[in-house]
């Protein structure tokens, strides 16, 4: 697309994007927000690149393989459920750990991995259909 | 409300069924959309008309202190929403490469699998 | 007893291994059979558990029941986790001989697993939610598995398949909805307590008709049926031949779960008209295998009438019935998948799966024909093989219970499938090639160590089959065992509710 408004609106949107995806991603147990939300976000960004700037500037700027991506979402989604297999407790049970940082606690949690996993695996998932779209055309 | 809602997801089921029972593959497709959200209107009648408040817990306590709509029903509709979009996206795919091979979306032309 | 989360976190993180290595093919081959085989030693070791000791149930996270998941086994869901990773560790065994490059380029292998996933799942839920999720996980692995080889042929198989099951879907999940608000809990023990509590029960027994229809659809009853012989002949021989073992399996196991917890209020109405689909079932199955010509096709017909089978035994509602029912379901599983394996093998050696295009096998490998005559005669009833012993328990419940013509019709329909078998067996092993015909073997049908190798899980198959026969007795305890369960849902209920891990 030869559009100058849209490829200088998609280059200066797509930090703020990944950035407002991340800001999803980790408020997402306590408010709105979580995995699935912050990767549609993380991946509109993307796409929104895609359709400004072509396909192959968007392979530049995201040159991971999309389906490993999915392997490894899943595979995390997966492993945050193990560690409390460890402990004795049935699968997936929540493990919160208080991180003390100065005089802020940071809260660790399997949760929060199992989110990182979705958002993974829903970023490679919608990149997957929108590279092959592409290639299509 | 209630009844309004149930005679409106009586309709567009009955949109629904009607499309699906067309010649046409894409006009099925459809019908099958409308299926599926009429099917997802009727698990959001089933929890209940109420006007009450969103059901999270406030910082400080430990228990919800007022009456709150049903969360389980709402989450159910999230996953069918997500579910139906992800089967009605492979529908399409396949839709399309069915016009590809075949060129022709008429059910009645698509006998291969019966007279082979 | 996180046992129970094994098998399905066990092919989840196979699939996901396998698409962390998706460039590789050859690393994907033995991750997916390490998936498949890992979960099949932990359904044997649960298998024994819960035989011993009566049904387990876990709450995954912690949360307790009503409220929480949880996953439940009891003697009927593990003995269909037995029957079917077994079956599943063989149609792996034969895939990964039968090496289909384009297929591997388009993720057989993270597909297969999570279609085992989607099966186990539903196996092991204890949640009508869960279970529609675990549906969509196998439906969509089988959309895809079924689509992947992208032929004239296979786009329209999977579009017909597609079309009927994405209606059972929806029914499905409106009839979740509805019971949600009768009842107000997904979890299926509560619901077996909230339900028999209801002072309308007519309610119930309408929102149990959308549940047949669901669960009709997915295991091919009649009227539903029309997807099965449309779509199951379109794939290559080992995904046909997991789709028939597995898929509508699990269509009847969820019928047989919700109308013996659930829907039990009604049984006069109910299980009568679980008993006429039966018939019809078995019935229409076997008028549609008498004029076909393709093995596959023939075969796919012959699974709605097997499905017939399953559904009287399981309608008839006395303890001998039902465990017929199971054991007639556990054989067929053994059975059916064994003849699509082995019709896989009849292509490979001679090129097609029509009738009249091949011809002769005897005389090239006769023990290949052999392995055949044990599954198909297993599969039509001849002693002292599984299905024998599967069939007279049946017919000798329906005596018992006082229904002479379906009995009749049993032994009838039986006879049919006798005559489609020899059907088979004749043309394409025992007469020759027609004349003027030309046999087209796929390439790698002279290479012998690939055709042997498949015979090893034709092989085992078999083997099974006639193990049931002559261990039927044994076979038969524990399938009363489990129908013992279903007529009186007290021990699966308090696994749930009362306490637990």
């Amino acid at each position: 697309m030869n559009s100058l408004l849209l490829t200088v609106t998609a280059r200066v949107l797509l930090p703020g994007f990944l950035i407002f995806s991340l800001f999803l991603l980790l408020r997402g147990h306590d408010l709105p927000g979580g995995g699935f939300a912050g990767g549609l976000v993380g991946s509109a960004a993307f796409a929104l690149f895609g359709i400004a700037n072509g396909v192959e500037k968007l392979r530049e700027v995201f040159n991971i393989d999309t389906i490993w991506l999915i392997g490894l979402g899943l595979f995390l989604a997966i492993l945050s459920g193990t560690f409390s297999l460890f402990l004795g407790d049935p699968y997936l049970l929540a493990i919160w750990y208080e991180l003390p940082f100065f005089e802020y606690t940071i809260k660790l949690s399997t949760p929060l991995i199992f989110d990182i996993g979705v958002y993974f695996v829903v970023i490679g998932v919608v990149m997957t259909i929108f590279f092959s779209l592409q290639e299509d055309n | 409300m209630q009844s309004a809602l149930a005679i409106v997801i009586g309709i567009i089921f009955a949109a629904g069924v009607f499309l699906m029972l067309r010649r046409n593959i894409v006009k099925f497709v459809f019908g099958l959309a409308l299926v599926g959200q009429a099917v997802n209107l009727a698990i959001f009648a089933s929890s209940g008309m109420t006007r009450y408040h969103a059901p999270l817990i406030h910082p400080e306590s430990l228990y919800l202190s007022y009456q709150s709509a049903d969360p389980l029903p709402q989450a159910m509709i999230l996953t069918a929403i997500v579910i139906g979009f992800g089967l009605l996206a492979f529908t399409i795919i396949i839709l399309l490469r069915t016009f590809q091979l075949f060129d022709e979306v008429d059910t009645d032309e698509l006998q291969m699998v019966d007279k082979s | 007893m996180n046992l129970l989360v094994l098998p399905i976190i066990i092919p989840l993180l196979a699939a996901a291994v396998c698409l962390l290595f998706w460039k590789t093919p050859a690393l994907q081959r033995w991750i997916s059979f390490s998936g498949t085989f890992l979960s099949f030693i932990s359904i044997c070791i649960l298998f024994w558990h819960v035989v011993n000791y009566g049904p387990v149930a876990i709450h995954i996270g912690g949360w307790q029941a009503p409220i929480g998941i949880n996953l439940v086994a009891d003697a009927l869901a593990v003995i269909m986790l037995l029957v079917c990773s077994l079956v599943g560790v063989c149609v792996h065994l034969y895939s990964i001989f039968t090496r289909n490059e384009t297929l591997e380029k388009f993720g057989h292998h993270p597909l297969l697993q999570t279609l085992l996933v989607g099966v186990y799942g539903s196996f092991l839920t204890g949640d009508i939610f869960n279970l529609y999720v675990s549906f969509e996980i196998m439906l969509i692995s089988s959309f895809a598995l079924l689509s992947a080889a992208n032929g004239k042929l296979q786009i329209e198989g999977a579009f017909k398949y597609m079309a009927l099951n994405l209606f059972g879907s929806f029914m499905f999940l409106a009839g979740i909805g509805i019971l949600y608000g009768m009842a107000g809990t997904v979890n299926m023990a509560d619901l077996a307590v909230k339900m028999s509590a209801l002072d309308d029960p007519s309610m119930a027994t309408a929102t149990g008709m959308l549940f047949l229809v669901a669960f009709g659809l997915k295991a091919a009853a009649f009227p539903f049926f029309s997807w099965l012989p449309a779509s199951y002949h379109t794939p290559p021989s080992a995904i046909s031949a997991i789709f028939a073992g597995l898929l509508t399996k699990v269509g009847v196991y969820t019928v047989m779960r919700f109308f013996s917890l659930i829907f039990v209020q009604n049984i006069g109405f109910t299980h009568e008209l679980i008993v006429v689909m039966g018939v019809l079932t078995m019935i229409a199955g076997i008028i549609g295998a008498v004029g076909q010509y393709d093995i596959r096709k023939i075969l796919s017909f012959h699974i709605v009438s097997q499905i017939g089978y399953m559904l009287i035994g399981f309608g008839m509602w006395t303890e001998i019935a039902i465990a017929g029912a199971i054991f007639y379901l556990v054989h067929n599983i053994i059975a059916k998948t064994n003849l699509f394996l082995a019709a896989g093998v009849i292509n490979r050696l001679q090129g097609s799966y029509h009738l009249d295009y091949v011809g002769g096998i005897y005389r090239q490998r006769p023990y290949f024909s052999i392995l055949f005559l044990i599954s198909a005669l297993g599969l039509a009833g001849i002693p002292p093989l599984s299905g024998f012993f599967a069939k007279i328990f049946l017919i000798k419940a329906g005596l018992l219970d006082g229904r002479p013509i379906v009995v009749f019709l049993m032994v009838f329909v039986g006879l049919f499938t006798l005559i489609s078998m020899i059907k088979i067996f004749e043309k394409a092993f025992w007469k020759p090639v027609k004349e003027g015909v030309e046999i087209q073997p796929l390439p790698g049908a002279d290479n012998p160590s690939v055709i042997n190798s498949m015979m090893i899980p034709i092989g085992i198959l078999a083997v099974v089959v006639v193990l049931m026969g002559f261990g039927a007795p044994i076979v038969f305890e524990l399938c009363k065992l489990a129908a013992s369960q279903m007529l009186d849902p007290s021990a699966y209920i308090h696994a749930v509710l009362g306490g637990g891990f």
